[in-house]
């Protein structure tokens, strides 16, 4: 099976900051040249350590968004958290040139091989979005006929990532399916009034549990919880949920 | 987000735990020593609000795994578990 190096070695590298580019007014995405890259299976993360002038370091991870590629390059698409550590640094201040320290890729579970078959469900919540991009963007840079779904739920429009990118996916009217859930401000003329992820909006924009798809949800936690029980509520298998947390509490140094 | 929706996953402490193994244990399956369920690593929910780290299994919050790192010295308590199943 294709890259089962699940277990592989985990290193500190050093990455060089080669192009910046903003998603919305508080996300960033930051392409990173990374000499020594063993390459990366998308879905996976990589740490990154900030280390102050004191020695003080903090260290978070972050979803890689690019697919995978023999460039040695990656991207990540990181959301500014107004207390937090790393992240204002790395939506506002990090510049072309600079190197990161980064540890990685891991994740061995909450990852999409190009070998997989099965239907995909991709499921996300805010900047849950990343890693779902980069399983995306593996699988419409392969020969992959896997049938893939995604249902991005966003506070509002201007909250999106990957916004031509994903349109002009839609356009293509290739074998990803997507559809968007709203839940503070919808766009003009939207039908459903906004509001969280229901069973009904569930089951019209989802895989019927009978086709057993794969399902990956990432977002916050409270949002991951919400939609795995709703999912399960369904009918679809637990072993077949794959999740991923976000939290503004990613700190574990 | 309430104080019980604070955790993240076991795979946020996959670069953690590397440190000490040397390997990505994220897709590894553990058995909860408490209630016998047989999960992937990255299924855990993470506590990081803590000194170190705190995994608790996602059947029946039974602590898996704590973790404190020094910096000098790594103290790890995996009583909570009875297995932890590597391919390697």
């Amino acid at each position: 099976m294709a890259g089962t190096e699940v277990l592989g070695r985990v290193t500190w590298r050093t990455g060089k900051v080669v192009s910046l580019r903003d998603e919305t007014s508080t996300a960033r995405t930051i392409a990173i040249e990374v000499r020594d890259w063993p390459g990366h299976v998308a879905g996976q993360h990589v740490d990154v350590r900030l280390t102050a002038p004191d020695g003080y370091s903090a260290v978070r991870s972050y979803s890689i968004a690019s697919a995978p590629n023999s460039d040695r390059r990656i991207e990540i698409t990181v959301e500014r958290l107004e207390d937090g550590e790393v992240s204002p640094y790395l939506t506002q201040e990090v510049a072309i040139g600079d190197e990161l320290d980064l540890r990685g890729p891991i994740g061995g579970w909450f990852v999409w091989h190009v070998d997989q078959t099965e239907p995909i469900q991709l499921i996300a919540g805010g900047s849950g979005i990343v890693p779902l991009m980069a399983i995306i963007r593996s699988r419409l840079a392969s020969a992959s006929n896997a049938r893939f779904r995604l249902l991005y739920s966003l506070r509002e429009p201007a909250a999106a990532f990957y916004k031509d990118e994903l349109q002009a996916i839609s356009i293509r009217g290739e074998s990803v399916i997507l559809s968007y859930a709203f839940t503070r401000i919808t766009p003009k003329d939207w039908p459903r009034p906004a509001s969280r992820i229901d069973a009904a909006l569930l089951s019209e924009n989802v895989w019927p549990s009978h086709l057993s798809p794969t399902c990956y949800v990432c977002g916050p936690t409270s949002f991951v919880e919400h939609v795995a029980g709703l999912l399960i509520a369904a009918g679809m298998d637990r072993g077949r949920i794959r999740t991923e947390r976000f939290g503004s509490t990613g700190e574990h140094k | 987000m309430n104080a019980n929706m604070s955790y993240l996953d076991g795979n946020a402490a996959g670069g953690e735990l590397s440190k000490i193994f040397n390997l990505d244990l994220t897709a590894a399956e553990g058995q909860c020593a408490n209630c016998g369920a047989t999960r992937r690593f990255a299924d855990a929910h993470l506590y990081v609000d803590c000194p170190g780290l705190i995994a608790r299994c996602a059947s029946c919050d039974h602590v898996l795994l704590r973790l404190v790192n020094t910096g000098k010295r790594a103290f790890l308590d995996l009583r909570g578990m009875a297995f932890l199943k590597l391919s390697t």
